[in-house]
């Protein structure tokens, strides 16, 4: 009884932070999901697949601005990373390299506020905004995201 | 003599002419004359090698580490070495590549270059491991060798020493590398010529210059890439995560082109990894070799290999 009771309880505390790290997970995906929903709006307008639409385009601008500014609090947990987590591209040199990580989050910001200041001017601008937004994003994955 | 000797000779002997054979086998190749007569006789233009240069990605390997999609583009152009492929069979570092007579190749001729590319085959007459492509560059034109080389002749010296790969006996034996050859080098393409001219112009571009076989296609148990999965993902080399299939089974052409110029996918993730630095480099291409590139990947989708 005893034995049984120890097991689970040490099953439970093994399992509380990886139910916890999967909720992060899913969390931070949401949050990636949603800035590329909102990049493709910006981006099919650019790439002449849809009409530019300055209403539009200003919407998804200021979405991805205030997307960016979302406090990324209990997103990041340890262990989280995809050597120690299931279901996850995030490397680990995220946390062993966090400085980087958080600098290259910082460009995001600024692209993205670049972005919602020129999105509803017109399209020239959008396009010129465009590549700035895509190049912080790139710039991350290519270093702290596995393929 | 009795049956025991006799044996044991004809044993030696044997063993002898295996050891001919595989000394045979493994000897470094030397260029064809037709292929010497094309390099000479082209009339090469570094504009031309620049298009090669980009379609050949020679930066995303041997451009200095750390380099960044918002790198300026000159830093692609010094060929200084130092990023580290890491694979099953040890760590490849590439080498310094730059117009630099010694830390570089600058001091090389144009049917050195040609030999390095087409046969993996040093000046020194060592071979290549083919970490470095030449298993695809091998369906290289003398033309466009000519005029990469010409190309060459523009770009910066460096004085960066080259660093040495981290091996592990025996493939530290460049020799073996001439049984890998004769086992793997296929100068020939992999897909049967397209009938649309974009498709055959772009399976050049794939199989010869962009050498997307070489990721996206998986290896066998030796390293040499399994044909008859021609282009259908494979585990990344360097341990994380997937090298996915091409082309994605949902991506139309002009989603590939706009991947390929812009680095988004069609749902708007954006590239990473590796691929980063490629799509850097087809960025940098006449839009007609994104579109070619396509034609090849939409018709290989269709092909009955699939």
């Amino acid at each position: 009884m005893f034995r049984t009771l120890a097991a689970a309880s040490l099953a439970l505390a093994i399992a509380a932070p990886v139910l916890a790290n999967e909720g992060a997970i899913k969390a931070r995906q949401g949050q990636f999901q949603m800035l590329a929903l909102n990049l493709s709006v910006l981006g099919g307008m650019a790439q002449g697949r849809v009409p530019y639409d300055a209403a539009r385009a200003q919407e998804a601008a200021d979405n991805l601005f205030h997307l960016t500014r979302n406090s990324q609090l209990g997103m990041w947990p340890e262990g989280s990373d995809n050597a120690a987590a299931a279901g996850t591209r995030a490397l680990p040199v995220i946390w062993s390299n966090n400085a980087d990580f958080l600098a290259n989050y910082a460009a995001l910001q600024t692209a993205a506020a670049a972005m919602q200041a020129a999105a509803g001017t017109d399209l020239a601008a959008l396009q010129g905004a465009l590549g700035a937004v895509g190049g912080t994003c790139q710039t991350c994955h290519q270093g702290f995201r596995a393929p | 003599m009795g049956w025991l000797a006799r044996t044991g000779l004809a044993g030696a002997a044997l063993a002898g002419l295996g050891l001919a054979a595989v000394w045979g086998v493994s000897l470094p190749a030397t260029l064809p004359q037709p292929v010497r007569t094309a390099l000479a006789t082209h009339a090469a233009s570094p504009e031309a090698g620049e298009r090669i240069f980009w379609a050949a990605g020679c930066a995303g390997c041997h451009a200095a580490p750390g380099l960044t999609m918002q790198s300026p583009v000159a830093e692609r152009l010094v060929l200084s070495g130092g990023r580290r492929l890491v694979s099953d069979f040890g760590t490849f570092v590439a080498p310094n590549i730059s117009t630099h007579p010694e830390a570089g190749i600058g001091a090389w001729r144009l049917d050195q270059f040609a030999a390095a590319l087409l046969l993996g085959v040093a000046p020194d007459g060592s071979h290549y491991y083919p970490a470095f492509p030449w298993t695809s560059y091998a369906r290289m034109t003398p033309a466009d060798v000519a005029d990469l080389w010409a190309f060459w002749q523009t770009l910066p010296a460096d004085a960066t020493p080259s660093v040495d790969h981290e091996l592990a006996f025996p493939l530290t034996l460049r020799r073996g590398i001439g049984l890998w050859k004769a086992l793997h080098l296929n100068p020939g393409f992999v897909i049967p010529a397209p009938a649309d001219p974009a498709a055959l112009r772009g399976r050049y571009l794939v199989e010869a210059l962009a050498h997307c076989g070489e990721c996206h296609t998986p290896r066998d148990a030796t390293g040499g890439l399994d044909a008859a999965r021609w282009l259908q993902g494979a585990p990344n080399p360097s341990g994380q995560g997937r090298i996915p299939p091409i082309p994605h089974p949902a991506w139309s052409a002009e989603d590939i082109e706009a991947y390929l110029f812009s680095g988004f996918t069609p749902a708007f993730d954006v590239v990473g990894g590796s691929m980063a630095d490629v799509v850097a480099h087809m960025a940098r291409l006449p839009a007609q070799d994104r579109a070619d590139i396509a034609a090849y990947l939409i018709a290989l989708r269709a092909s009955p290999s699939r």
